[in-house]
């Protein structure tokens, strides 16, 4: 007797979505027929494509305005990028209303780090002598080219040929892993944003979350390209597993680890990672030889001044109270070797920058980032630089002021950056002063120069200011649309511009108080 | 009290009304106020995108208008910001320094100089969302900025508050800048746009008739925003409220 399931079957269901096999299929030019409504997907546009970021060619000035504006057109992205950010922006806000003395944290976090800049040589010192003690070799790089050589050098002596490594901003700003790529060694990222943003070959966008510009569908796309995921499956869990099953065992199987820090102890020398997902852990300690490469305005005196840091860092970059993991490394492990390479590439000479030096102040936790309209609406990829948002506008300038020179104007000045910084660098203050540097050193395009000179001439004579008012609002009223609105004038091209009054108040302050001096 | 009457150039050529609601108010308080004819703008545009040799001679025509009033005021929060804090491609005389110091925005002249306590002839039944620009409230700290962990405080609040029939909304992100940003609006049209967009809208999705603010530049941007993407809002300056306006 047919179960019921086999009688709905062969009387009910159309011929057509019977299963492979069946001997009621129709079947033409050797193809089974199927039920057009049966077999259709749901219809789901094309996941929008990612904007990509600057455009970089060699040393010429980074148009920041021409990628925000490809980022802004990519709808879904912008949306997605700016609600993410200000989420995180809103979770530090309640965080900070959780500590009474938060400004006092900030004041106090602020204080330790210029003191320790302002005594940098000592602490270093003192950090060196310690972390030798302890039994951490200490290298010395001068600049990006040094610190690689000498990560190689170590890498060669122990005949390592592979390399795990927790995220560093310092190692982006070295171009490390296309050097390391250069001399036949393979590096592997072990934090998911940034192993995401090695397989697409794109920098980090963000200091904290550096994939934070992508959609899973971005993800998706990128994992079927480069291991294998299924390109239509952008489910999270699944995109997270197949990372997972294709980089443990290369993690597993790495000859060497590296790491970054977050802060350096003097009195200890001892170093402190923080991380979310465990991934320094991994890098430095599956494999027996662990490098830390550290930017030397990290160190900290105390142990106890960490404190006041690590109070703020998590809370300022993510509004969660604490990192899952906040890491002290002392020493090696037996039989095994630890190297911490002390960086400076520019840090010493922004020290000597009397307005920009306190920029050396920075933990890197990106609240600046998560609160900037700009930042938000532009993607960390449109700054076409290692450091984007308000922190990059003000660092990255003193790498290279011609390439940068137009990032200190991506800015509306609106100072909500220097608030949430959690060691008080003012930060829209120095984007400002950048703006009359560059313009001092002639890097501003000769349309701006041109217009600015002319705009301080008109100003400054009182009649001709006058003739120039009187002529604007004449025009305003009275040009057609499309003179108004043409690509030349800037306001009008995605505003309109102001209704032009009858009267100025200069006209009407003559005819209504004219008697008055 | 003298007081000199600062109307910067796009209040001026824009927006009259703003400056004569400004003078009408600083009578009614029975003050002698002046408008000095020869007065153009304060450098700021110059000085803002980094051209400070450029606004040399602006700011020493602003100090001789200026010179020898009491007090300086204008309706204007980041025109203020610019004078008292950033007005340094002159040298720093005596007279300058005089001139910078007395020179007031018009909330904080009205609620730190002369105390207002009432505004009898203000009445403006609507809803309204307030816009503190960025000059005002991170420049002259005329409001506690949500970044900060300080007791609350807001000046155009306090003011407002003392209108008849107002009743503000909230907007889901009260002091996020609308991206006018001066010269910023111009050379980075494209992102200073966007964030006038989400800025007009976030405004109208709390229910606000009016967006109002102590800034006309902020209010010309948001306008044109608005106008551009049919977003229903008006806009006004806190002036006109204060002064008695009622639409």
């Amino acid at each position: 007797m047919s179960t019921i399931r086999e009688r709905i079957d062969s009387a009910m269901l159309h011929p057509e979505l019977r299963a492979e096999g069946d001997p009621d299929a129709i079947i033409r030019d050797g193809r089974r027929l199927d039920h057009a409504e049966g077999t259709s997907k749901p219809l789901r546009p094309a996941p929008e494509p990612q904007p990509r970021g600057a455009k970089v060619r060699g040393n010429r000035p980074i148009d920041q305005q021409e990628a925000a504006a490809r980022f802004i057109a990519a709808t879904e992205h912008e949306k997605m990028h700016d609600e993410r950010l200000w989420d995180l922006r809103q979770k530090r806000d309640r965080e900070m209303h959780g500590i009474p003395e938060w400004e006092e944290l900030r004041s106090l976090a602020s204080a330790i780090k210029e003191h320790t800049l302002t005594h940098l040589d000592g602490y270093l010192d003192q950090f060196e002598a310690n972390a030798r003690s302890n039994g951490i070799h200490v290298h010395w790089a001068r600049d990006a080219a040094e610190h690689n050589q000498i990560v190689h050098g170590i890498l060669s002596d122990h005949g390592a040929t592979s390399l795990i490594k927790s995220k560093s901003m310092l190692t982006e700003e070295c171009g490390f892993r296309p050097y390391m790529a250069s001399v036949g060694i393979e590096v592997i990222e072990t934090d998911l944003g940034e192993r995401i943003q090695q397989l697409d070959n794109e920098d980090p966008s963000h200091v904290v979350v550096p994939a934070v510009h992508k959609l899973r569908t971005d993800v998706a796309e990128v994992f079927s390209r480069t291991i294998g995921t299924d390109p239509g499956n952008s489910d999270v869990h699944y995109l997270a597993e197949a990372q997972r099953e294709a980089t443990r065992p290369l993690i597993l199987n790495a000859d060497a680890g590296m790491t970054g820090a977050n802060f350096v102890v003097a009195e200890t020398g001892t170093f402190v990672v923080c991380t979310n997902e465990g991934n320094a852990d991994l890098s430095a300690n599956v494999p027996k030889l662990h490098i830390a490469s550290i930017g030397i305005e990290k160190i900290i005196p105390r142990l106890e001044h960490l404190a006041v840091f690590v109070r703020l860092l998590s809370r300022s970059a993510l509004g969660s109270p604490m990192t899952q993991y906040t890491s002290h490394f002392r020493g090696p492990r037996a039989g095994g070797e630890m190297h911490v390479v002390l960086v400076d590439n520019g840090r010493s000479e922004r020290l000597g920058l009397e307005e920009f030096w306190t920029s050396l102040k920075c933990i890197r936790c990106g609240a600046c980032m998560n609160t900037c309209p700009v930042y938000r609406r532009s993607g960390g990829l449109s700054y076409g630089a290692t450091y984007s948002g308000p922190i990059g506008l003000i660092i990255d300038p003193t790498f290279n002021a011609r390439k940068y020179s137009n990032l200190p104007f991506a800015s509306s000045l609106n100072g909500s950056c220097t608030n949430v910084c959690p060691v008080k660098i003012n930060i829209h203050e120095q984007i400002y002063a950048w703006r009359r540097v560059l313009v001092k050193q002639h890097e501003v395009p000769f349309v701006k120069k041109a217009a600015m000179k002319a705009a301080g001439v008109l100003l400054s004579r009182p009649a001709a200011y006058r003739a120039a008012i009187a002529a604007a609002d004449t025009a305003l009223a009275h040009l057609p649309r499309f003179v108004i609105y043409n690509g030349l004038n800037a306001w009008g091209k995605h505003r309109e511009v102001p209704h032009p009054p009858k009267q100025t108040f200069h006209s009407w302050y003559h005819a209504n108080r004219g008697a008055k001096r | 009290m003298r007081i000199g009457l600062f109307i910067p150039c796009y209040i001026d050529a824009f927006f009259p009304k703003v400056g004569i609601a400004t003078l009408e108010l600083l009578e009614r308080f029975g003050h002698d106020v002046d408008y000095p004819r020869d007065q153009t703008c304060c450098g700021q545009p110059m000085a803002n995108s980094g051209f400070n040799a450029e606004c040399a001679d602006t700011e020493a025509l602003f100090v001789r208008n200026f010179s020898g009033f009491d007090y300086v005021v204008s309706p204007s929060g980041s025109c203020v910001h610019h004078v008292r804090d950033n007005f340094d491609a002159i040298e720093q005389t005596d007279e300058v320094k005089e001139v910078r110091a007395r020179t007031f925005e018009l909330v904080e002249f009205l609620h730190d100089i002369l105390k207002v306590d009432a505004f009898p002839w203000a009445r403006f039944p609507h809803r309204v969302g307030l816009h503190n620009s960025c000059g005002t409230l991170r420049g002259l700290k005329h409001a506690l900025p949500s970044e900060l962990h300080e007791p609350f405080f807001s000046k155009p609040i306090d003011l407002l508050s003392k209108v008849d029939g107002i009743e503000f909304v909230r907007p889901a992100r009260p002091d996020e800048c609308c991206g006018f940003g001066g010269t910023f609006s111009v050379f980075e049209e494209v992102v200073s746009t966007k964030m006038g967009y989400d800025k007009v809208s976030d405004h109208a999705q709390a229910g606000a008739e009016y967006i109002v603010s102590a800034d006309s530049s902020c209010l010309m941007h948001q306008r044109g925003c608005a106008e551009r993407i049919g977003v229903p809002m008006k806009f006004i300056h806190i002036a006109q409220i204060l002064n008695g306006a009622s639409a």
